[in-house]
């Protein structure tokens, strides 16, 4: 991006010592230019583009049991300074209210760079290109009878980060994500029916414009667009005890709200109790809970090329790296950060990230998915003699310990005897995680597990967004209750 | 006034003078352009202060500064947006460049309603600078009573102080300004098997009483340590202000946001009693006390008017886009980077009633008392069909009195429904500022008490 490396760093370790000056026992700092970029169409019409950019430092002290953090947009050395003694002057000040002292476990002081491998910059793909891509694909859509909204997105990250530590880290990071989604809204009497590709919300990868190349909205447009339609005329999805068939979206969001933030270290140990809630997942269950059945292979995986979350280190200078966590249906891994990991007496996974320069880092999903089974979809709908194929997703509502969930779906086929029967609308399904992932007893692999992207992650207060991978693949769980109704 | 952004802004009068000075950068590349070139500018400065405690300690205290610019421009009718936080001299003169060259790249925006024009404010913001000014020690102490009302328990949850100062300038010759403030306390006490809650905001961090919510949260807390399970299904309720919040958070989002309505998405029949006439919600800047701006994201000066009147849906939440699609009237609810999304109320005031809040329970012979909804999310628009769980507090009603608590429960209801004609039994005459899941600050509402809910699901699926 341009931006003087050693000035950034400057910035960065000016900032470290504004807080050790002030007498943190440690701190570590980021400078933090980040470039986003959306376009957003809809009936054809381009409805918004938004270029954005946030530039600052923010730096953790911590003394004692807390951490004090201070941030601030002025990207000078004085104000990094006054920023590093404010985040001390913070932390000292919870002493007022103080716990267990807090330590870090050892990661290697590392002095390096890393960049996301991408073949065409998205920032540099002209306007026009990308404001075609949305206009065609959402006009297409439109033009479909009975379509009333279409709508389409591009969005892009550029984020450069230079990172120090009071232990002699000195990384830079850059990281660019691309991704793309639309979807079509057909309205009926008393409801509407939506579409969405590749999935809802959009899709998100680290790498560059052939991202949006390779999903070709535009090409996918009517068939989008008329699922939309057909839905407002299919039949209910059935309600009781059915298999459910889940395609793999729908899995990684399962995966996201049922795995991924019951495995977070600081929820289990109750720091995010109040908002994002706790965890159903106790310690001492550690290597011994059976999580699901023996098809269930997890890890947590921030090296996988071109997912979502993969980088190089994470915010607090650990190397990205692959942790199991659950082998075989058995629990065996959290995601966690020094902090929590030390506390633990865990190591640590190098999953601390934070949503942009003001934003404290705090435990994050990377790419928490399902490693693939030896089936397909083809031959899990074969061998199914009553079910619901859900694909898409359409709401998620899970309870504080990750255990009680509903999902909803855009767009399900009822299975009988081996055969997709009826498309169904509304489909929906509920359960308790470890009793869901046990009855799992089919699972895809090969061409059909896909690392999908999640960009929308909300936790923490304040509230951050994060961006998470879950590779999944096609699977089957039996005697699931479906067709939950008002 | 002439101001190099080399220096640090700070004031409500920095801001003004950033804003202006982007508006006439715009300005002086007109002549680069043969159609018209216009800008709606707005420069805000946040800082806020958050104090997080958990297992009855501060775990994590934050605080940010950060000065930002939002910048949309025309050009003959071709738009584009950017926001950003460099705000140097020669940053600023790229922003303008790069959005003009962005917006000259796009084709004509047939909703772009022009530049802002000059409206004045009918009030001023609500501002507190001690609540601006709070130093972490302040944040501390607070934390330290709410902890100390539950010795025995853990308790967690955070209290912020926020300060916002915004600028807003266009081309048109919109200039406002304004400032606000928030200090919120929202926590739980938590026994082992239970948690109890208790939210605070207000524009004063000096309004806070932290021993009150502490021993309110503590209270729930201890009286929720024993429940017994109970079987899914419908029940008469009586809801508390965060579940009431929620609630109001969805019909604003699904249902009074114009541009939801215009694409067929919005339940709204304006002029229909789609609601019971104990209903009555307002957009209500001017309420006493209410936390926000004077004006909107666009710039255009906040109105007060009825979203709810006695059950009749009278009105929806616009901005200028919708308003010039709906050959409308802007309601002054443009939220920032929305165009997208569209409008929304929120500053929403749900009138309370003359019921006391702990009477609402009288003349339920079998039902549940929901302190807070949990993880709520849509299922279908139109009906505002949405599941989600109960959290922190949910205890069973025999006779009129509260008897015990109970584990928590799935819902799957429309809210739409359950509000409807002939549906409330009461309004608690406890309105206050309720945080309803999504957010502090914006919703002031009622205990409520409803003929039914609809259950789906309990602790055990």
């Amino acid at each position: 991006m341009g931006e003087p490396q050693h000035e950034m760093f400057d910035h960065a370790t000016a900032a470290v010592e504004g807080a050790l000056a002030a007498g943190a026992s440690y701190a570590d700092a980021r400078v933090v230019i980040r470039r986003h970029e959306a376009l957003q169409a809809q009936n054809g019409e381009l409805e918004q583009v938004t270029h954005d950019e946030d530039a600052g430092v923010g730096v953790r002290a911590l003394i004692g049991s807390s951490w004090g953090f201070a941030s601030t947009s002025e990207l000078t050395e004085v104000a990094a300074k006054r920023a590093g003694a404010e985040a001390t002057a913070t932390a000292k000040a919870s002493a007022r209210v103080p716990g267990s002292g807090l330590h870090l476990a050892d990661v290697p002081a590392v002095q390096d760079a890393y960049i996301t491998p991408f073949t065409e910059d998205p920032f540099t793909v002209p306007l026009d290109d990308k404001v075609e891509v949305v206009v065609s694909a959402t006009r297409t859509m439109h033009e479909v009878e009975g379509v009333m909204v279409a709508t389409a997105q591009l969005m892009f990250w550029d984020t450069d980060k230079w990172f120090v530590s009071s232990q002699g880290h000195r990384i830079h990071q850059r990281i660019v994500e691309t991704g793309c989604g639309m979807d079509a809204t057909a309205v009926g009497e008393q409801e509407t029916q939506r579409r969405s590709y590749p999935q809802s919300f959009g899709h998100v990868e680290t790498g560059g414009y052939e991202v949006i190349r390779r999903f070709d909205l535009p090409g996918h447009a009517a068939a989008t667009a008329e699922e939309a339609v057909q839905l407002l005329t299919a039949a209910d999805c059935p309600s009781g005890e059915l298999d459910v068939i889940l395609e793999s979206s729908q899995l990684a969001l399962q995966i996201h709200e049922s795995v991924g933030h019951a495995i977070e270290l600081d929820r289990i140990l109750g720091w995010e109790a109040a908002f994002a809630g706790t965890s159903f997942l106790e310690l001492d269950q550690l290597g011994t809970l059976r999580y699901g059945s023996e098809l269930m292979n997890i890890t947590a995986d921030a090296t996988i090329p071109g997912a979502l979350s993969t980088f190089g280190y994470d915010d607090e200078g650990t190397p990205a790296q692959c942790v199991d966590i659950v082998r075989e249906g058995t629990w065996v891994g959290v995601l966690s950060g020094r902090d929590s990991a030390h506390l633990a007496g865990l190591p640590p996974g190098g999953m601390v990230r934070a949503d942009g320069f003001n934003r404290m880092p705090m435990v994050r999903m990377t790419n928490v998915g399902l490693l693939p089974g030896d089936s397909s979809m083809e031959e899990i709908v074969a061998e199914t003699k009553h079910g619901v194929v859900m694909a898409t997703n359409r709401s998620w509502s899970i309870d504080d310990k990750r255990l009680n969930f509903q999902f909803g779906c855009e767009i399900g086929w009822e299975v009988k005897d081996g055969k997709r029967v009826r498309m169904v609308k509304n489909p929906t399904y509920t359960g308790i995680t470890p009793r869901f992932w046990g009855a799992m007893d089919r699972l895809a692999g090969g061409d059909e597990w896909f690392a999908w992207g999640v960009p929308n992650c909300g936790k923490g207060q304040p509230m951050q967004v994060g961006h998470t991978g879950h590779p999944a693949a096609p699977a089957r769980f039996r005697d699931i209750r479906v067709g939950v109704k008002a | 006034m002439t101001l190099s952004m080399t220096t640090a802004v700070t004031s409500l009068e920095d801001l003004q003078a950033l804003a202006d000075r982007l508006v006439a950068l715009v300005a002086a590349r007109a002549e680069d352009h043969d159609a018209e070139v216009e800008a709606n500018v707005r420069a805000t400065r946040t800082r806020h202060g958050l104090t997080r405690f958990a297992n009855s300690f501060i775990h994590q205290h934050v605080g940010e500064d950060t000065v930002s610019v939002s910048l949309t421009v025309a050009v003959g009718g071709r738009t584009s947006s950017a926001n950003s936080t460099r705000i140097a001299d020669d940053e600023l003169s790229q922003l303008v460049d790069t959005t003009l060259a962005s917006a000259a790249l796009q084709p004509v925006d047939p909703l772009w309603p022009g530049a802002t024009p000059p409206a004045e404010p009918t009030f001023t913001g609500t501002h507190d600078d001690t609540t601006a000014d709070a130093t972490p020690d302040e944040r501390a102490a607070l934390v330290e009573a709410f902890v100390t009302a539950g010795p025995e328990l853990k308790a967690a949850g955070y209290l912020d102080t926020e300060a916002s100062w915004v600028a807003f300038a266009s081309t048109a010759g919109q200039r406002t300004a304004g400032a606000t403030t928030r200090a919120s306390l929202d926590g739980i006490h938590q026994t082992g098997s239970s948690a109890g809650s208790a939210h605070q905001t207000s524009v004063r961090l000096a309004d806070l009483d932290a021993a009150a919510a502490g021993a309110l949260a503590a209270d729930r807390a201890r009286r929720s340590a024993s429940f017994t399970d109970i079987q899914p299904g419908a029940y008469p309720v009586v809801l508390g202000p965060e579940a009431v919040a929620t609630i109001l958070m969805f019909l604003s989002v699904y249902g009074f946001n114009a541009k939801s309505f215009l694409e067929g998405g919005s339940f709204a029949e304006l002029g229909e009693q789609q609601f019971d006439g104990l209903i009555d919600v307002w957009q209500d800047p001017t309420h006493p006390g209410t936390i926000g701006l004077p004006f909107d994201a666009e710039g255009t000066p906040r109105t007060r008017y009825a979203l709810i009147d006695r059950g009749v849906t009278s009105a929806l939440a616009h901005d200028r886009r919708t308003a010039t699609r709906a050959d409308a009237t802007t309601t002054g609810d443009a939220l920032p980077g929305a165009a997208s999304f569209g409008a929304a109320p929120t500053n929403v005031v749900m009138h309370g009633g003359d019921t006391p809040a702990a009477q609402l329970t009288a003349g339920i012979e079998r039902g549940l008392w929901i302190t807070q909804f949990h993880y709520v999310r849509v299922l279908e628009p139109k009906t505002v069909t949405s599941t989600g769980l109960t959290r922190n507090g949910t205890f069973l009603i025999e006779d009129g009195e509260v008897v015990g608590a109970v584990s928590n429960l799935r819902f799957t209801e429309s809210f739409l429904h359950a509000l409807g004609p002939g549906r409330v039994r009461g309004v608690g005459d406890d309105a206050r500022y309720a945080d309803g899941e999504f957010g502090a600050g914006v919703v002031i509402a009622p205990s409520l008490a409803l003929e039914s809910w609809n259950f789906t699901g309990g602790a055990k699926g």
